[in-house]
């Protein structure tokens, strides 16, 4: 009925060079998802947008619907 | 000295302290009749922990002539040792092995029955709160004012590049 001695020690150590590897390259991997589903996206929505983006004709929308103070719609 | 003190913490904090039972008297009060055991907590404990594997002192204080000549022979060579004496000794040292101490219980059915319990109670509370304590809603969240309010933020051109009048075509006056 004699066993094996068990292992007594570099028990973290193991662990972590199981686990770190893997740990790393989950973070990797969600940022590089992250940065292509996400910030790509957003970069082009912006780039495009942005484009074909007239300021003053969006102003003086804004202007008739009323929204500013310190300009009122040019009928009153 | 500290080891000493270190134990009496453990014992203190132990939660499934199995009382050994074999050292204490039963204390009799002053009319005579029999008060329960007292456990003296001010010296070592013995306890079944999964995470303590060594508790304070052995399970059996008290031993029988037999347990005795079984102690006497585990001073010698343990090949001599039979497998019922190397378990008696066991029992002798501790209450519990590992696997009886880590059995599953079905505790967990009365803590989530306590959950459901407790959070059907709130409810029952908020609702008697909606109807007698709290205030009428305010004027501008029936219809006509949501739908002036909505109205505003498409003039204002709330987040244009990706968000709510980005959805909104300004040309045919309807959602895209």
């Amino acid at each position: 009925m004699s066993l094996a001695k068990p292992l007594m020690r570099g028990l973290l150590a193991k662990r972590l060079r199981f686990h770190l590897p893997i740990a790393f390259g989950l973070a990797f991997a969600a940022a590089v998802a992250f940065k292509y589903t996400v910030t790509e996206p957003r970069k082009r929505a912006y780039a495009d947008f942005y484009k074909q983006y007239d300021a003053v004709k969006e102003f003086n929308a804004m202007r008739e619907a009323g929204v500013f103070q310190s300009v009122r719609p040019s009928g009153e | 000295m500290l080891r000493q003190a270190a134990g009496h913490m453990r014992g203190l904090l132990a939660r499934r302290a199995s009382v050994a039972v074999t050292s204490t008297a039963v204390r009799m009060a002053s009319q005579g009749h029999e008060v329960s055991e007292t456990v003296d907590m001010s010296r070592p404990m013995y306890y079944d922990r999964a995470d303590v594997p060594l508790p304070d002192k052995p399970y059996k204080d008290l031993l029988t002539d037999a347990d005795k000549s079984l102690k006497q022979k585990e001073k010698g060579p343990w090949t001599q040792l039979s497998k019922e004496e190397k378990i008696a000794l066991y029992r002798l040292m501790f209450c519990q092995t590992y696997p009886e101490m880590k059995q599953k219980t079905s505790e967990w059915k009365t803590v989530l029955g306590g959950i459901f319990i407790f959070l059907g109670f709130t409810g029952l509370v908020v609702w008697w709160q909606r109807i007698y304590v709290y205030p009428p809603l305010p004027k501008t969240f029936e219809g006509d004012s949501q739908a002036m309010q909505l109205k505003r933020m498409l003039d204002m051109r709330v987040n244009p590049v990706q968000g709510f009048a980005a959805k909104w075509d300004y040309e045919k006056g309807q959602w895209k």
